[in-house]
């Protein structure tokens, strides 16, 4: 091939390109997912209402305007008895800037005079909610424990984090940056 | 979307599992690939693994300076094993100056280094499409065509299908190298980088994740315009500093 026509041809693909850039132009939102449930980043958090073990309930669109780490968990599950000493911290540290931990408890395979035992043991502050028929879960398609969710003020979940233990520094960077 | 391999107890993640394994099979290819430019194997996996480790290394020291309180309270943390502590792009400029230095040290020839390492960078993109699929990130937008997915109750475009299948013809048409004596050296290069910056940008248009700018524009797109524009630009001058030469 020639150099000019070479030259064309190069010149005529970055035309292309941006054309095809201005022509698939996201004018109708199809990008924002942040308005359809799904347990996925990006996307609105599922909403809910559990009890806790104080028997009070809990509604998660009841706390937009709060960063909010759901966790998924079971007392028997080593990495869940592990980050809870990390997640206590830091709730005792945000608390008071917008921040709420919610631990759902996958009480079908847990018990709760375990629970209870768990709490007392890690003195955890923090609301503990019950997901009696799993429907919460099923909902966050939660496949291993521990699964957490960090979700922004407005709802959107911004990090899935599957497994553990979470390092305590990724929990206080990322409600660093959800409570900003 | 396959988040998590379960094998009895123990759950793999499964996108970090496949861009390891595409690291791997990149390092094997490059390695394999560094006779054909006459370059020794072993400097060229010894450039690898410098590179990959500076780029942990430089992850997290970027990781530590964008959040030094949190590491302040967990002082432990600096050397957690996990991978969310890690700043990319602190990680890619420690990787590419570890790779420059050791370069210069070992007097690798710039350009027949980076096209010896094609088969590495299109290892790395495959693994990064691989892992977006495994994790749902990426996600295609919604779509009624015959071929959609059903993502999160909604029907949507397999984008990182689309993307997995991109890579694999890039580095398919571009490995192993042909006619590598009547090539200027760099071209294979700078070849493999436009044609991914080319179907980064109308791939692009599919995705249900994209950042905007200026409202609709896509901002991934403006960047692989950029990247295919320079690359371009790139391969004509090589192309022309070979004739004169």
């Amino acid at each position: 091939m020639q150099p000019t026509q070479r030259r064309l041809l190069f010149i005529g693909i970055v035309a292309l390109g941006l054309a095809w850039t201005l022509f698939s132009a996201d004018k109708k939102g199809n990008s924002t997912a942040g308005l359809i449930p799904a347990p996925q980043a990006g996307f609105l958090a599922p909403d809910f209402t559990l009890e806790t073990l104080e028997g009070e309930s809990i509604t998660l669109s009841d706390l937009r305007g709060k960063a909010v780490l759901l966790n998924f968990w079971a007392t028997w599950c080593p990495p869940c008895r592990a980050e809870m000493p990390a997640f206590q911290q830091a709730y005792a540290d945000y608390a008071d800037q917008d921040f709420v931990i919610v631990a759902v408890n996958a009480i079908q395979q847990d018990n709760l005079a375990a629970i209870n035992e768990f709490q007392a043991e890690f003195g955890l502050s923090f609301p503990i909610v019950l997901d009696n028929d799993a429907n919460v879960s099923r909902a966050y398609q939660v496949r291993s424990l521990p699964t957490s969710f960090f979700i922004d003020k407005k709802g959107v979940i911004s990090e899935v984090v599957i497994g553990g233990p979470i390092a305590e520094a990724l929990i206080r960077s990322r409600i660093e940056e959800l409570i900003k | 979307m396959l988040p998590v391999i379960q094998i009895g107890p123990l759950s793999l993640q499964a996108p970090g599992l496949f861009l390891l394994i595409s690291l791997w099979v990149g390092i094997t290819l490059a390695e394999k690939n560094a006779k054909n430019y006459k370059l020794s194997a072993d400097q060229l996996s010894n450039l690898i693994l410098i590179a990959l480790v500076s780029g942990v290394v430089g992850a997290r020291i970027g990781y530590i300076a964008r959040f030094p309180e949190a590491f302040a309270s967990a002082p432990r943390n600096i050397v957690s094993l996990n991978p969310g502590l890690l700043d990319i792009t602190g990680g890619i400029a420690a990787a590419i100056i570890a790779a420059m230095i050791y370069g210069q040290r070992k007097e690798l020839l710039f350009w027949d280094t980076l096209d010896t390492l094609l088969p590495f960078f299109g290892m790395l993109a495959i693994g990064m499409a691989l892992s977006n699929f495994a994790s749902g990130n990426a996600f295609g937008m919604e779509t009624d065509l015959p071929w959609a997915v059903d993502l999160w109750n909604t029907k949507r475009h397999p984008s990182q299908i689309y993307e997995i299948f991109a890579a694999l013809v890039t580095l398919n048409v571009l490995y192993p190298p042909k006619r590598i004596a009547q090539s200027p050296a760099g071209s294979a290069f700078i070849t493999f980088v436009a044609i991914t910056a080319g179907y980064r940008l109308f791939l692009e248009a599919f995705r249900g994740d994209s950042t905007l700018i200026f409202g609709s524009i896509r901002s991934a797109q403006v960047i692989a315009l950029i990247v295919l524009a320079l690359a371009l630009w790139g391969l004509e001058k090589i192309k022309m500093q070979a004739k004169a030469e």
